[in-house]
């Protein structure tokens, strides 16, 4: 664990709830998501006095007024820029943000590369809904091009951003996709998350029961996801499939599902999932696979540990507390040029 | 020193130095400064720097001047005009010559005087020549030419010979003031401290200009400025930005909590972020930001966090931090917020002074979103005023904005280093860990402040955030009267700092012909020009207002006892429309000026007569 004060006795879920009432819809995605994120947190090991969850704005971003937590509830898109603030001021909390497609890809884009090129310590919760929820349905930078929206009355034209090409392209060190009707998965990965040093990206293929009702159902439909998704494992084989059968190559540079047993096929041809490999190539690849042809990718994709900023910083305050001779204030205002009238 | 020219004594003198870029203008009026210091002398400096790093070589666009003011007595402002300019090339004449007192002394490197540099200046006829010059004392010396001979035996190329051309003009100067040249030498020996060869080289050619004056005798007077009577203690220069950043680190040893600065870089607002960076040594953690939101925003993030925080930016980017600005309002954290205007709007004039930003510092915000404003006034109270901003930030739990300007933050004095142990003391409102009545909106009678829980405490969970918050518990609220109620607290406790800040004072009598009003960063002129009047007798009084929100308690007395107030400002009139608004039972005249430019004392002091001359 990276952080330095843990717990005497362990938290269990009940103490990361609120007497508040959860005000999302019945039948929203993030009801399951902050369920799981309770139940992770005691793994954690850290206290609740040590942990922050900060957000910007959306319905997304009430999250944290349904955890019991130091909460920080900001700007719409700034929660990146505020996290970043309290990681650097106090390296010892766990920060997390919440945060969805609008928020994050839209207005607070910037924050986000910007974070993950410094490699902030703080674990970053992206529900994508592909849709704006609080204003009512508008469409975000994540949804499907051509679809009808409030704001696109005719389909939208515009491409939209696929998370885990942002993060790679901005180097972030973690990144994992997970679909909130799987708790499980989602628990693995928001505990591994959350140990990893560096910025943690988790984009949940989130349900806006109201706006985009089953958007991700190509995805994570019932009777199709174990043909169209991929749960990736550090050191095991990229296969997937209701038959364990399916697995990724690569051939021509590409990224290729083939069926082992067919066209001389064999276990030895999968690619191995390597989360480690500090050649980010593969995961790049493996961020941008869809449908039809691809399987979309689950799991942690990278989670590749270099160094974090308010660790060097740390560093650099403290060699320059150790390298200087001007140590109060008053011995800084008397340094230089100084001359004395008698 | 044996010179058979006349000695004038002067109680203050102006030297202008003018050149291209990469002349070392800059440096040889610190180099000058700092000798004038030693000596004894009162000081204000102020750079005057193109806008282009490197604008074309000997055009108008490309000069770089530095104007330094000393006197034997007090000395407030650059001054107006020069007593001696140095124009290393025709357009530095050009551009200078309406900045200089008629009959001054003007030093000029004829080697650069042809036709084709006037070409490159814009002039059509030889300035020599043509009559422009007559009155005036011009020096006529071959900078350039002595300069190269002198370095020769050094193997210097020419580019690198004419880097030393300032130390020329130094020697010059050293003879001219009567200076003891061993001061312009240990300055160069600090300077190149690793390069020896250039400490030989400039020191070489520091006294061939020397010796160069006292051999042509072409300067029939030298002057003296002795010693100015200064109270005894330790003094050094500073600038506004310096001094501003080293308040903030003084309230930040004094409250106990670390400095945190989130900032993006600004002209004239970062060489804060670059002081600020280079102060790890005493804990301050500085963090350059993606964008001026970014700045603010973590800034927000460390306050929360229990960090003394701030963010230093000029007017566009006070104006992007606004919606953030909103959010400490809204969450009651400290914050310091440091605005180093310029000519504004949008791009407007990045390197020249203004004080336009006053309106957007009180009001610039959505909502209703009082914050506390004050300004610093001259470039060494910049200390006092970052300070104090800390101070009132961190007791009333709410964010200050602090007002500087491009000619605070880039001007220097003289200024007598305080003692930080001496500094009014900063009470932090602490909450113990595991408090059982504490809750996240409850206030403290006499400030009307929250508590500061720092994210991390034992026992101490809570929430913050922009939506309106419940009365002492800071739940998130939409109930009607819960909003009138904390919009109400939110302004009173920004009201009731004024029971926590001195009253305003008034130089000269308090009752009158005339009450100059001025704010921020004109204090320099304001003060001499008045003080000139007043010298010649005049109904002449002043008051410079540094807390603008709140205005001290007797602003009312202040105003009351004279015939005219004048509220001169670099701005077409908002502190005066303010006043107008608090104080509506007065009526003001204003004298305003938006050209980048500080007032001049003339300028005023010719306002201020008119004024009186109605009245008589």
């Amino acid at each position: 664990m990276s952080h330095a004060l843990k717990n005497i006795g362990k938290l269990t879920k009940q103490d990361f709830k609120v007497e508040n009432p959860v005000k999302w819809c019945a039948g929203c995605g993030g009801h399951a998501v902050l369920s799981t994120v309770q139940n992770a947190l005691p793994e954690t090991g850290v206290k609740k006095e040590n942990i922050v969850f900060v957000s910007g704005i959306g319905c997304s971003s009430r999250f944290p007024y349904y955890i019991n937590t130091y909460v920080f509830h900001g700007l719409h898109g700034r929660a990146a820029a505020i996290a970043s603030g309290i990681k650097v001021a106090n390296p010892n909390l766990s920060v997390w943000i919440v945060t969805g497609d609008g928020d994050l890809m839209a207005i607070g884009g910037n924050h986000f590369i910007h974070i993950l090129r410094r490699n902030i310590n703080v674990n970053i919760l992206l529900f994508n809904n592909k849709i704006y929820g609080l204003t009512k349905g508008q469409y975000s930078p994540t949804t499907p091009m051509g679809s009808v929206t409030k704001t696109s009355p005719d389909g939208t034209i515009e491409n939209p951003f696929k998370p885990g090409e942002l993060a790679m392209g901005s180097q972030g060190s973690f990144f994992a996709r997970v679909v909130d009707t799987e708790p499980k998965m989602m628990k693995e990965v928001f505990i591994k998350a959350a140990e990893h040093k560096g910025t943690s990206t988790v984009e949940i293929l989130q349900n806006c029961i109201i706006f985009a009702n089953q958007v991700h159902k190509e995805i994570t439909g019932r009777e199709v996801r174990e043909e169209h998704q991929i749960y990736l494992k550090h050191g095991e084989p990229m296969i997937y499939g209701k038959d364990k059968n399916k697995g990724l190559v690569l051939e021509k540079g590409r990224l290729k599902s083939v069926t082992i047993g067919e066209s001389a096929y064999t276990l030895d041809d999968i690619l191995v999932h390597d989360v480690k490999d500090p050649d980010d190539t593969i995961h790049y690849m493996l961020t941008r696979m869809s449908l039809p042809g691809l399987p979309v990718a689950m799991g942690i994709i990278r989670a590749f540990e270099s160094q974090v900023y308010e660790s060097m910083l740390t560093e650099q305050v403290e060699q320059a507390r150790e390298s200087t001779r001007i140590n109060t204030v008053n011995e800084l205002l008397r340094s230089g040029n100084t001359f004395e009238v008698k | 020193m044996s010179k058979n020219t006349k000695i004038i004594e002067l109680d203050e003198v102006v030297v202008k130095f003018a050149g291209d870029s990469g002349d070392g203008m800059q440096l040889t009026g610190s180099q000058f400064s700092d000798t004038a210091v030693f000596v004894g002398n009162d000081l204000s400096t102020f750079p005057d720097y193109p806008s282009e790093i490197r604008a074309p070589q000997g055009t108008v666009a490309g000069v770089s001047g530095f104007q330094v003011h000393i006197g034997h007595k007090e000395v407030h402002s650059p001054g107006d005009k020069a007593d001696v300019l140095v124009a290393m090339n025709p357009a530095a004449l050009k551009a200078n010559m309406k900045w200089t007192k008629p009959g001054a002394t003007i030093i000029i490197d004829i080697d650069n005087f042809d036709n084709k540099h006037y070409k490159k200046a814009g002039y059509a006829e030889d300035p020599l020549e043509d009559g422009s010059l007559e009155g005036y004392n011009v020096v006529k010396a071959p900078i350039t030419q002595m300069t190269r001979s002198t370095v020769k035996e050094f193997g210097l190329d020419n580019r690198t010979a004419d880097k030393t051309k300032n130390q020329f003009v130094a020697g010059l100067l050293y003879w001219l003031f009567n200076r003891d040249i061993k001061f312009g030498e240990n300055f160069i020996k600090q300077k190149f401290k690793n390069k020896p060869d250039l400490v030989k080289a400039n020191v070489k050619v520091l006294n061939e200009g020397y010796n160069y004056a006292e051999t042509i005798e072409a300067m029939a007077t030298t002057f003296l400025v002795n010693p100015a009577r200064k109270k005894k203690g330790l003094f050094r220069t500073i600038s506004g930005n310096q001094a501003t950043s080293w308040g903030l680190l003084a309230a930040s040893e004094r409250s106990g909590r670390p400095l945190f600065l989130g900032s993006y870089p600004i002209t004239p607002a970062s060489e804060i972020l670059q002081e600020i960076a280079g102060r790890k040594h005493l804990g301050a953690k500085s963090f350059q930001a993606e964008d001026e939101i970014a700045g603010i925003c973590a800034a927000i993030g460390a306050s929360f966090a229990g960090h003394l925080a701030v963010t230093s930016t000029s007017g566009p980017g006070l104006a992007l931090k606004g919606e953030a600005i909103g959010l400490a309002v809204m969450t009651e954290l400290p914050l310091v917020i440091v605005n180093v205007q310029r000519g504004g709007p949008s791009t407007g004039l990045p390197t020249k002074t203004e004080q336009a930003d006053l309106m957007q510092a009180l009001y610039g915000r959505s909502g209703e979103s009082p914050v506390v404003v004050i300004a610093a006034s001259t470039p060494a109270n910049c200390f006092d005023y970052g300070y104090i901003a800390a101070k009132i930030a961190i007791e009333h739990m709410t964010p200050v904005i602090m007002l500087s300007d491009g000619y605070l933050a880039n001007g220097s004095e003289l200024w007598h280093i305080p003692d930080v142990n001496d500094l009014p003391e900063i009470k932090v409102p602490y909450v113990k860990d595991n408090d059982p009545d504490y809750q996240p909106y409850q206030r403290n009678p006499d400030t009307l402040a929250r508590y500061w829980a720092m994210a991390g405490q034992q026992g101490l969970l809570h929430k913050v955030g922009g939506l309106e918050k419940e009365d002492i518990t800071g739940e998130a609220s939409h109930d009607p009267m819960n909003h009138q109620i904390m919009v109400e607290h939110r302004q009173a406790k920004v009201e009731k700092v004024v029971d926590f800040i001195p009253g305003q004072e008034i130089i000269g009598p308090d009752t009158g012909d005339l009450l100059v009003i001025g704010w921020g960063g004109s204090y320099g002129a304001l003060i001499t020009a008045v003080e000139e009047l007043q010298e010649e007798g005049k109904s002449i009084s002043f008051a410079h207002f540094n807390y603008i929100r709140p205005l001290p308690k007797n602003t009312d007395d202040v105003l009351k006892g004279f015939r005219k107030r004048v509220v001169c400002e670099l701005n077409m009139g908002q502190f005066a429309d303010y006043l107008t608004m608090k104080h509506p039972k007065f009526e003001y005249l204003r004298y305003n000026k938006v050209q980048g430019l500080p007032f001049m004392i003339s300028e005023l002091k010719l306002k201020f007569n008119e004024i009186l001359e109605e009245l008589s």
